[in-house]
């Protein structure tokens, strides 16, 4: 589906929740980091240039490039 | 080998695994590693009780069994092999009880693998206060392990720790549930069968891992792979559905140990001082002012604060050669121990407040979590430049030493990133170029104050030194890009650790390692240089050096005795077989600006940079102009006339020409050999070797023909 929305759409201080991956070398490595399918995310900070982002899950501040975060599809959420 | 039981600390980064270790094994650890960098495993001795010692081994903090980076193998060739020589008798797991899930996926692993397992739950203070209650007891009867409530950081909890550890070693019970996922049967008698029998997990972990398992032979791995093909085995499947299924049955033990009262408040998050610090520190402008700000203090206080104890060395050193020279009777062997031994080891011991202030702040910015903001601001720019947020880690190592640098590139996932930032790194201005900087910019830049006294002009010539490797780093990496076009993908999934204050005692230790380690390494290589130069400078081809006394005492009989004797000095000097040398290979440096007396010093610092002042002021003492008197070696080069023009020696030209080519030049052993081991293979040491020689050259000859 290409109307889903991923990580890489929230903008700083959007949540979502996760609910898949779309790489699967990438998705190993992202649930042992623990970004779990279910847990809410948020988007926290953006680098200088806007990539590589920042966001807070199950705890934790984790950082991704922009294009691994659109390998996380989410729901967004209401905050 | 000891017949100690072997206890191994295993943890997520960051879950408390180094203060755990510290406060267990205080001093009593084997190995130091430099700042910034803990590659390896470390080892040291736990008093567990009165009389009965266990070692403790401290390996590299990781997220799960399965590698994704080199220093993360390291675990894996640990725990995966019985017969290893480090397998442990146990294994003490680490956890940040704040974030509980993830740090037991670990944890689970780790018991699967058949090792008998303690669970030490640290940083229960910071689950408490973000309202989670966990109930160890019950935890420790579903996991079927023995528990202990640990504050790794204040040291709280360790009498805990011990019953657990003595109980688990007495039974070295193994709470073992077999695989988390079914596989075919038919698969692990196939394994069994090749291979010898063992633990089920243990023998999948082999199947799926054997490439990055040292214990596995070229043709071992081939019936790996063929097992494989075999089976239809899908390595990275199996272990995402693995991690999917350990998370599910984690979630349930969670949910019944662990009390959230937050559910109950649904109070508002609160903001820490870590999100705090980070809107300024992540910031797209003020991140990176405040990083260039902090980096400018740093060589401001390296070159500032460390002058003081530096000319007390300085002049200490100089004062116990005059001491020397006029209490012990004249003769070669004072010539040695004095214009030999101790110019050469106060070369190196006058650097060591600048080292060890070099070390203090990078230790800091690694201890205080900033280093991972570093890499987050800077990966789009490094990537660029056909580098990895990552490699910041290496290049800002780079500026104590490039062999630790060099190794710290382990973390770097990806193979290409990882090469390009092995070959860029010793551009970066390490610690053996320092004195080197110091003297020279000390010799043609004017001790000014500009800016209302705010800036020091030497202070600012040297981090100028410093920003001028990185930037000719990063200009390199952005070529080797060019020419390497390997598809390869990188990542940048990392976590960005609290702000932690900085642990002292722990920074003293690394501190004092590392300055140890600088003082007797590259001591010994300078001392031994500075004899064998000294005899070289002393001694000549035939009967040329005696001739020179008789010679010029007969063609200058009106000068006086102290002018003559410098005269002779400088003359035997020039006819040595050290004064040989420099003349043979003088034209190939004179566009350079150099003469005999640098090439001299060029070729002793060929293996270590390091060598050159202790060459200088070797070769000035020998030769020296300058009366005994306050015979420094910055005195003795400033003294220095050239004999074409009249004027000093050392002027803008030279000491630019001079500071660039040290700047670029690869003269270091060490780091060959390093970059050797860390790409197997000798071409890309000679590639470093030649590419960063011939940059040196051209861009010292650009500098002297442009300035002269």
């Amino acid at each position: 589906m290409n109307t889903r929305k991923t990580l890489a759409d929230l903008k700083i201080g959007e949540r979502g929740e996760i609910i898949g991956f779309t790489d699967a070398l990438l998705s190993l490595k992202l649930l042992e980091m623990g970004c779990l399918p279910g847990s809410d995310v948020e988007m926290t900070h953006l680098a200088p240039f806007g990539d590589p982002i920042a966001i807070k899950v199950s705890g934790y501040t984790l950082t991704m490039r922009k294009d691994e975060a659109a390998t996380i599809q989410i729901n967004p959420l209401k905050n | 080998m000891s017949q100690r039981p072997k206890i191994a600390l295993i943890g997520n980064p960051n879950a408390g695994k180094s203060s755990l270790f510290n406060s267990l094994t205080g001093l009593r650890q084997k190995t130091g590693n430099f700042p910034g960098v803990t590659m390896d495993k470390l080892t040291g001795v736990w008093e567990i009780e009165p009389g009965k010692e266990v070692d403790i081994l401290d390996l590299p903090g990781i997220y799960s069994i399965y590698p994704k980076s080199i220093d993360e193998e390291l675990v894996i060739n640990i725990l995966g092999n019985p017969t290893h020589e480090d397998y442990p008798d146990m294994a003490i797991v680490v956890a940040d009880a704040s974030n509980l899930k993830r740090n037991l996926l670990l944890f689970s692993q780790v018991r699967d693998l058949g090792i008998p397992t303690v669970l030490a739950l640290n940083m229960i203070d910071v689950a408490e206060s973000e309202g989670y209650v966990i109930n160890s007891i019950k935890l420790a009867r579903e996991l079927n392990v023995e528990v202990a409530e640990i504050n790794a950081k204040k040291g709280i909890g360790v009498n805990g720790l011990r019953l657990a550890v003595s109980k688990t070693l007495a039974n070295r019970y193994a709470s073992n549930d077999g695989l988390p996922l079914p596989v075919d049967e038919q698969l692990l008698a196939g394994i069994e069968l090749k291979f010898g029998e063992a633990d089920p997990y243990r023998s999948l972990l082999w199947l799926m891992e054997h490439d990055r398992l040292k214990m596995f032979s070229p043709d071992q791995r081939k019936t790996f792979d063929a097992i494989q093909d075999e089976f239809q085995f899908k390595s990275e499947e199996y272990k995402t559905s693995e991690t999917v299924k350990r998370y599910e049955a984690l979630s349930e033990v969670v949910e019944r140990c662990v009390i959230n009262l937050n559910r109950q408040w649904d109070a508002p998050p609160v903001k820490t001082w870590t999100d705090r610090l980070d809107s300024l520190f992540l910031h797209s402008v003020g991140g990176y002012l405040f990083f260039f700000l902090l980096l400018f203090v740093m060589f401001q206080a390296v070159f500032t604060w460390a002058v003081y104890p530096m000319d007390a060395i300085d002049g200490g050193v100089a004062y116990l050669n005059d001491w020397l020279k006029a209490v012990l009777p004249a003769s070669a062997l004072t010539g040695l121990l004095t214009d030999g031994l101790v110019a050469g080891i106060g070369g190196v011991l006058i650097f060591v407040p600048q080292i060890a202030f070099l070390f203090f702040f990078i230790a800091m910015l690694e201890e205080t979590g900033y280093m991972s903001r570093v890499m987050f601001i800077m990966d789009k720019l490094m990537r660029r430049f056909g580098l990895n947020g990552k490699s910041v880690v290496p290049l800002i190592s780079g500026v104590a030493c490039a062999v630790p640098a060099i190794m710290s590139t382990r973390s770097i996932g990806s193979w290409k990133d990882r090469l390009i930032t092995i070959m860029v790194t010793p551009l970066m201005s390490c610690s053996a170029r320092l004195p080197i900087y110091t003297i020279l910019i000390s010799l043609v830049v004017p001790e000014k104050s500009i800016l209302f006294g705010l800036f020091n002009l030497q202070g600012l010539a040297l981090f100028g030194m410093y920003l001028l490797g990185f930037l000719m780093a990063i200009i390199s990496a952005w070529v080797m890009k060019q020419i390497l076009q390997v598809k390869e993908r990188s990542y940048f999934i990392m976590e960005l650790p609290t702000y932690k204050a900085p642990r002292f005692k722990h920074m003293a230790i690394s501190i004092l390692n590392s300055v140890k380690a600088f003082v007797f390494e590259a001591g010994k290589i300078i001392v031994a240089i500075s004899i064998v130069l000294w005899v070289l400078a002393s001694y000549g081809p035939g009967d040329s050096m005696s001739e020179v006394d008789a010679r010029l005492r007969k063609a200058n009989p009106m000068l006086s005795a102290s002018e003559l004797s410098n005269r002779i000095a400088a003359e035997k000097l020039e006819q040595s077989y050290a004064g040989h040398f420099g003349h043979f290979i003088e034209p190939a440096i004179k566009p350079l600006g150099y003469d005999w007396k640098i090439g001299i010093a060029l070729i002793t610092s060929f293996a270590a940079r390091e060598v050159f002042v202790g060459t200088m002021s070797t070769i000035y003492s020998l030769g020296g102009d300058v009366d005994d008197e306050n015979a420094t070696i910055k005195n003795r080069m400033r003294a220095e006339i050239n004999p074409d023009t009249g004027k000093p020696l050392y002027d803008a030209a030279l000491g630019f020409s001079l500071l660039i080519f040290y700047a670029f030049a690869m003269q270091c052993m060490s780091t060959l050999a390093t970059t050797y081991r860390e790409t197997k293979s000798w071409k890309y040491p000679a590639i470093q070797f030649f590419y960063m020689t011939a940059l040196a050259y051209l861009a010292a000859f650009i500098t002297y023909q442009v300035l002269a």
